[in-house]
């Protein structure tokens, strides 16, 4: 996994330290590696999916890797690790902790045997993802500590640490990164992987199994746990003070850090290695020592908050933002307008305008044919999470709502079943988010007597995410054979009886097989079958060229939003016709298909060269 | 809190900042090569890298970007904007976009003129329409950069037999404003391209670097292709439709082929236009109806009458 090869620098008195280009994820991986962590589980998700990718590539002997349908299987796999006294470690993007947020908040009680560590990327900026949150607020909610490294070599450090401190507190401990960590690579020091044998299990169900006299015994100590950590986090060595101009000090945490060190390397500092629990101690000490304080944080404003509750005039939010990423000219903007940096003279303004281009559906892609089939039909289309979102976007347009990981089944029984919608109803699912989120709904839609089409798109991987393993591929994540998942058999035990499989690509037969869904009277599904064009493996057959002479440049073929087909510098009547791009075709048909040239043949789009 | 005193500390940037090279394009160009050819560069002379990149969207035809700095010291994982001492890019609409990254009175910007036209640039069907990309010329480009290197590095590519090696024609390019030496450019090249095409890639860095020692001596001299998106021709014409009401049967074949989905069948059960404005004119509709119900015409607009 290493991208670079591994440069060994001399530190010290002869010491070899070696040193290797890594991401914040691969950071992350490494540091609970050398923890000694012996299982670790996760369902991929941008910007955290590389943490177990990495940990993949460490020897089976050390950990079992793996990937979960969802991220609360996920956590509970660890959570079982946890309880056999294994080291163990998840991952998920901030909206996956939703999903798992049930069974961390239960763990905040029970507490840990062996080391539990969830490793939270957010993405503020909504670079990839469908809500701009902030992961520290779980941390508090649960009252479980949260870490957050301010760069590639503390996500390794921190991570380890956050071994020990889960044992030591006896609490989970989340270690929060964002894209801007998890993807930013720079050189990290590494070190040799702790020895840790498992300790046997603690045969204790009064400690083990959540209940309310459990709980109402742990609440006061999970209590007296925040007071110790704020104690441990003052005193800590991670709580780092660096004293400079005694004008200006800045709170700060996390990859915010770096942009205050950035734009103000004059200001005395104090960074911290949590927000919550938060150093109080060391925060008191700091504001005596400085003028005047502000606190830097990325979104939302939880130090500021406490530090102002405090009695301390600390100012954070005034000046720097809570919407998207810091950077370093927001964080400079934000120290102008408080009076601290001098303005720069303004750059003159970008004289050209941007082009739009948003990211499209591949040359190819099975998702296009299964959404061109729906794209005519007069029906209410719900949509979930995954590279098919991007079908609700024009020229395809055949897509009414998207909320979150499975809720297109659960939305569309919803709206049959209100009475309130006279178009027929399909709730459109990937392969993946099917098994993440979908199959309760499916039940729920049969149990209910809803009268909905499922048109499950199965293209046999979790693409939006790069192309992983699931329970549907038959191969896990560190590429063995195992059960291959039958989504009829499902949905047969689910109580659908009404079920067909189409080949994504055949335009016609899958148009009139979702016609004949939609006319059937409760719940049917229809399996949209094809594999992804780009992974397991990249997908490239014969490309199409266009006949310019036979072309009418009547736009059918532009409607699905092929991104090797463009306008070409001929026209007709008007209209561009149309070219396509040799290197990007696949050859997958579907613009000859809907060719109407020459009384629908593919008079104007043949095989190539 | 008064923004009216004087400002505590002043706005000179500091004397170690860090080298900043944006590297940006389309998915799948190689943007991640260039970059990580650089880091890897800059690692070999001890110093400090951020490489900094989203991933996600960059297979899906998006605009993919990748931030490289480094020096004795680097903080911040992104480039400010006007900070970018280099902007490489691969595609020249992306080199347009980020072009307020790069420092407006020292920075380089090294462009390919090959355009990718996303599909989206083709969203407007009706008849006239021009393709969304920008007409801009190197010419009017040259006058917002302080040293403008633009080249027709694809096609620089193709004449050495591999248009893939373009951001490498790049990278030639890019090694003659940054102070590596050369024998690093081409041994850290050889560890990132397939083994297979190690030869085509030296020639490509080499093909790079000449041009720009060129174009350095005789800015004139750049060869680069203008290529320009498709335009459109005027019209003299409109487009009317006419549908015969007596002949259509409402057999709803116009409503379910009609590229736009601007026909209808009304409560008469007789088809109808829905929105003139999304009518192309294409036909379909006349050539499949079973009933010959439906006419497009072209009408002379008042234009073409004069």
């Amino acid at each position: 996994m290493a991208i670079f090869e591994a440069v060994r620098e001399t530190v010290g008195a002869g010491s070899a330290v070696e040193v290797r280009p890594m991401t914040g994820n691969e950071a992350i991986a490494r540091g609970a590696w050398e923890a000694g962590v012996g299982l670790a589980s996760a369902y991929p998700g941008t910007p955290s999916t590389e943490i177990l990718e990495t940990l993949a590539t460490y020897p089976r002997e050390d950990l079992h890797a793996q990937w979960s349908t969802n991220e609360k299987v996920a956590l509970d796999v660890a959570i079982g690790a946890s309880y056999c006294g294994v080291r163990a470690l998840t991952a998920a993007k901030h909206v996956g902790l939703n999903v798992a947020a049930d069974a961390l908040l239960s763990q905040a009680y029970i507490g840990v045997h062996g080391g539990l560590v969830l490793a939270i990327c957010d993405d503020p900026g909504i670079h990839s993802s469908q809500t701009e949150q902030d992961t520290r607020l779980y941390a508090r909610l649960a009252t479980v500590p949260v870490l957050e490294p301010a760069d590639a070599q503390e996500a390794l450090e921190y991570t380890r640490l956050a071994f020990d401190l889960s044992e030591e507190f006896d609490t989970p401990v989340i270690v929060r990164s964002t894209t801007r960590l998890s993807h930013t690579r720079a050189p990290v020091r590494v070190g040799p992987r702790q020895d840790i044998a498992p300790k046997p299990f603690r045969e204790e169900p009064e400690r083990n199994v959540i209940m309310p006299s459990l709980s109402r015994r742990q609440r006061p100590r999970i209590i007296e746990r925040e007071k110790k950590l704020e104690a441990w986090f003052s005193a800590s060595a991670l709580t780092r003070r660096e004293t400079l101009s005694p004008k200006v000090g800045v709170i700060t945490v996390g990859i915010a850090y770096a942009y205050v060190k950035e734009v103000l390397p004059e200001a005395s500092v104090l960074k911290l290695a949590s927000s919550y629990p938060l150093a109080r101690d060391a925060i008191r000490d700091f504001c005596a020592s400085v003028e005047r304080v502000f606190v830097v944080e990325e979104l939302e404003a939880l130090i500021e908050t406490e530090v102002r509750a405090m009695g301390i005039d600390a100012h954070g939010k005034d000046y720097f933002t809570r919407i998207g990423e810091l950077s370093a000219e927001n964080v400079r903007e934000g120290f102008v307008k408080a009076g601290i940096l001098a303005a720069r003279p303004a750059a003159p303004a970008a004289p050209f305008v941007p082009l739009v281009r948003p990211p499209v559906l591949c040359a190819g892609c099975p998702h296009i044919g299964s959404y061109h089939g729906l794209r005519g039909d007069d029906a209410r289309v719900t949509g979930d999470i995954g590279c098919y979102t991007l079908a609700a976007l024009k020229p395809l347009a055949a897509m009414d709502t998207c909320v979150s990981m499975g809720s297109s089944i659960g939305n569309a029984v919803g709206m049959s079943l209100s009475r309130a919608e006279r178009k027929p109803i399909v709730a459109t699912i990937g392969d993946s988010t099917f098994l993440h989120g979908g199959i309760p709904a499916l039940i729920d839609a049969v149990y209910n007597q809803a009268n909905i089409t499922v048109l499950l798109l199965d293209n046999r991987t979790v693409a939006m995410t790069g192309g992983q393993d699931h329970p549907g591929t038959g191969k896990t994540l560190r590429g063995d054979a195992t059960h291959k998942v039958d989504y009829e058999a499902i949905c047969r035990a689910a109580g659908v009886t009404w079920i067909k499989r189409i080949d994504s690509y055949d335009l016609a037969v899958g148009h009139q097989t979702l016609r004949e869904a939609m006319e059937y009277d409760g719940v049917a599904v229809v399996i949209s079958d094809r594999p992804c064009v780009l992974d397991p493996v990249k997908i490239k057959g014969t490309p199409f060229r266009v006949r310019a002479d036979a072309c009418t440049a009547c736009q059918s073929c532009m409607n699905l939003g092929c991104p090797a087909i463009t306008w070409s510098e001929e026209t007709f009547e008007g209209r561009h016709k149309v070219q396509i791009d040799q290197a990007l075709c696949i050859g997958c048909s579907m613009c000859v298909q809907v060719c109407p040239t020459d009384g629908l043949t593919c008079g104007a789009i043949e095989a190539g060269p | 809190m008064s923004a009216t005193l004087e400002p505590v500390f002043g706005a000179a940037p500091s004397a170690t900042r860090p080298t900043n090279v944006l590297v940006v394009g389309v998915g799948g160009q190689g943007v991640i090569m260039v970059s990580k050819v650089m880091a890897r560069i800059a690692q070999l002379h001890d110093l400090e890298i951020k490489q900094s990149e989203v991933h996600g969207m960059a297979k899906r035809g998006g605009s993919v970007f990748s931030h490289v700095r480094f020096g004795p010291q680097v903080w911040a994982p992104t480039i400010a904007l006007g900070e970018a001492d280099v902007v490489v890019a691969l595609e020249w609409a992306e080199g347009l976009r980020w072009l307020p990254y790069l420092n407006p009175a020292s920075g380089s910007l090294i462009v390919d003129t090959k355009r990718i036209v996303p599909p989206f640039g083709c969203i407007d069907r009706r008849r006239g329409a021009q393709v969304a990309y920008p007409d801009t010329r190197i010419a009017e480009v040259a006058a917002h950069v302080p040293n403008l290197y633009a080249l027709d590095a694809e096609g620089m590519a193709k004449a050495l037999g591999n248009p893939r090696v373009a951001n490498t024609v790049l990278l030639g390019v890019l090694s003659t404003t940054l102070d590596f030496p050369l024998e690093d450019w081409r041994s850290v090249l050889g560890e990132f391209v397939p083994p297979a095409t190690v030869a085509t890639n030296l020639e490509a860095l080499d093909l790079g670097r000449d041009w720009a020692r060129r174009v350095h001596d005789n800015p004139q001299d750049h060869g680069a292709v203008e290529h320009r998106a498709p335009r459109a021709a005027p019209l003299h014409d409109a487009i009317a439709l006419d549908i015969n009401a007596a002949w259509c049967k409402g057999c709803d074949i116009c409503v379910k082929m009609c590229p736009e989905l601007c026909l209808r069948l009304n409560e008469q059960q007789k088809a109808e236009l829905t929105d003139a404005a999304l009518c192309t004119g294409c036909h379909i509709c006349e050539w499949l109806c079973p009933d010959f119900a439906i006419k497009v015409n072209l009408v002379p607009n008042a234009e073409a009458t004069h």
